[in-house]
């Protein structure tokens, strides 16, 4: 189902089978994410980040964002926070597929793209399934 | 340089005054500021000053005068305040003016702040996706730090319980009754794990401070507090900031621990000489953490610091005496001079029910917002 939506940006995440955030690798060898735009681009590679990595923290929305957020009505609280990919970078991302008190410092998460709205998808982090 | 003076201390109340605008608080603190300091108009030889969402500063010569005098618009966010105060104390140290303005003011809607990704340089999906909420950094920030550290949710309480108990004392603060720990703590949740009473609100207000000459001090006879130091920083690499879709795994630095050590080699003094401190408490967590990047206590110490009343009013270091952020609420532009103003209150004796005892002879402020600056501000009599 995931497949039918949109992506809601493009080169966000690769399109293929196990898809994963792209990052940008700079000069100095440092990983970034998003992939820069514009003239911060130059010189910076695209990097495929990993899917794996660890809970590095974590919070739940409860009240509704003003725009430019783009969530569908009515609002549902969403779970977020900071998966850090070992040995690149630390991520922010929407955390799916548990709720607010599984979370825990440090445990596995994996990499999935999920629903955002009827026809939009977007990334986001899951606890890793055992 | 030039030791330069705080001789005249204006407010507007902050909260809400529909029907004022920002700018037009700003010139009611203008005015108090120079009755305060028995000067007029015609004294000021160069102001600055500015707003986040109320306008630029230098129309207010329309309601002012028509002195002629160089007026500097600050844009600078939440630094606004402490930028206008760090240049007009170096205009006054150069030796080209004997006295000068700084001057904050703003005027937000209601609710969160909804930022631009574009204005700060972000790809759309980044607010599309809801994950660019200010209040949000501050619930991730506080949630690692509690784990990493052993804070409890009751010490985030604590800090709000204090903050409302200061401001029933504050002229100026918005929220000036009580609120006690339970109903705090069992307010409806923000963002996890912060509640609604731990968190400021953007409001509106306004602070002016007359700066002056060593010379300009005697020859007025002014009841001076001197600035012993000011530094304004950005943030350094690997620091984890407010809007950052990704965070340097190599934990780098943070903009407050510089500024902090910054302004306390410019004023000679450490931490442990400061008798009273002013930290940036947009949310209860925001509090406890700048207690320790500005080097009063060590990451964990605020659990037993809260537990044991250290920094009420009567503690050892009072921290926010006139309820900070939580009690007066968050006018970007005014918010950092506010916290000046307070120092300067409680150095010159004249806080009343929220007077810290002992006559404080050091006063420390401490600035923080988007996208990752700090500005530090040490006082003494």
């Amino acid at each position: 189902m995931t497949q039918l939506l949109q992506p809601i940006a493009e080169n966000l995440w690769t399109n293929e089978p196990e898809p994963a955030l792209i990052g940008g690798r700079l000069p100095s060898g440092k990983i970034v994410f998003p992939y820069p735009s514009g003239d911060a681009a130059e010189g910076v590679e695209p990097y495929r980040l990993s899917r794996k990595g660890t809970l590095w923290s974590w919070t739940r929305q409860d009240f509704q964002p003003k725009e430019p957020y783009e969530g569908p009505e009515p609002f549902q609280p969403y779970l977020l926070g900071y998966v850090e990919l070992p040995g690149e970078v630390i991520v922010e991302t929407r955390i799916v597929d548990c709720v607010l008190e599984d979370l825990k410092l440090g445990m596995p998460m994996e990499f999935v793209v999920a629903p955002f709205d009827a026809t939009r998808a977007t990334y986001a982090f899951r606890p890793e399934k055992a | 340089m030039e030791d330069v003076y705080i001789i005249g201390a204006g407010i507007h109340p902050f909260g809400r005054t529909d029907g004022r605008s920002g700018r037009d608080q700003g010139v009611f603190a203008v005015r108090q500021a120079m009755a305060d300091a028995g000067i007029d108009w015609t004294d000021v030889g160069c102001a600055y000053g500015g707003s986040a969402a109320a306008g630029s500063a230098d129309i207010m010569v329309n309601e002012l005068g028509l002195t002629g005098l160089p007026f500097i618009n600050v844009a600078n966010g939440c630094a606004t305040g402490g930028s206008a105060l760090a240049s007009a104390r170096n205009a006054i140290a150069a030796g080209e003016f004997d006295v000068a303005l700084a001057v904050g003011f703003d005027k937000h809607p209601r609710g969160a702040f909804n930022a631009k990704p574009r204005e700060y340089g972000l790809p759309e999906w980044y607010g599309q996706t809801g994950m660019m909420l200010t209040t949000q950094f501050f619930a991730l920030k506080i949630q690692r730090y509690m784990q990493l550290y052993g804070i409890s949710r009751e010490t985030l309480g604590r800090v709000a319980e204090k903050a409302f108990r200061n401001g029933v004392h504050a002229d100026h603060a918005w929220r000036r009754s009580p609120v006690d720990l339970e109903t705090i703590l069992n307010s409806p949740m923000v963002n996890d794990p912060l509640t609604k009473y731990m968190f400021c609100a953007p409001a509106e207000g306004a602070v002016a401070l007359i700066l002056a000459s060593g010379k300009k001090v005697r020859e007025l006879g002014a009841d001076a507090v001197r600035i012993a130091s000011v530094a304004v920083r950005t943030r350094p690499p690997g620091s984890f900031e407010v809007f950052a879709p990704s965070v340097d795994i190599d934990n780098g630095g943070k903009p407050t621990i510089l500024a902090s050590k910054a302004a306390f080699e410019q004023a000679g003094i450490g931490p442990e000489d400061i008798s009273v401190a002013q930290l940036q408490d947009t949310e209860s967590g925001a509090e406890i953490m700048h207690m320790a990047e500005n080097g009063f206590c060590k990451d964990g110490d605020q659990e037993q610091w809260l537990r044991e009343g250290r920094t009420e009013i009567t503690g050892k270091l009072p921290v926010n005496t006139d309820g900070g952020c939580l009690a007066c609420g968050e006018p970007i532009g005014a918010s950092g001079l506010r916290q000046v103003y307070e120092n300067t209150v409680q150095l010159r004796g004249r806080g009343g029910g929220r007077q810290v005892p002992g006559s404080p002879k050091t006063a420390y402020s401490h600035v923080y917002g988007a996208p990752g600056l700090s500005g530090v501000c040490i006082l003494e009599r």
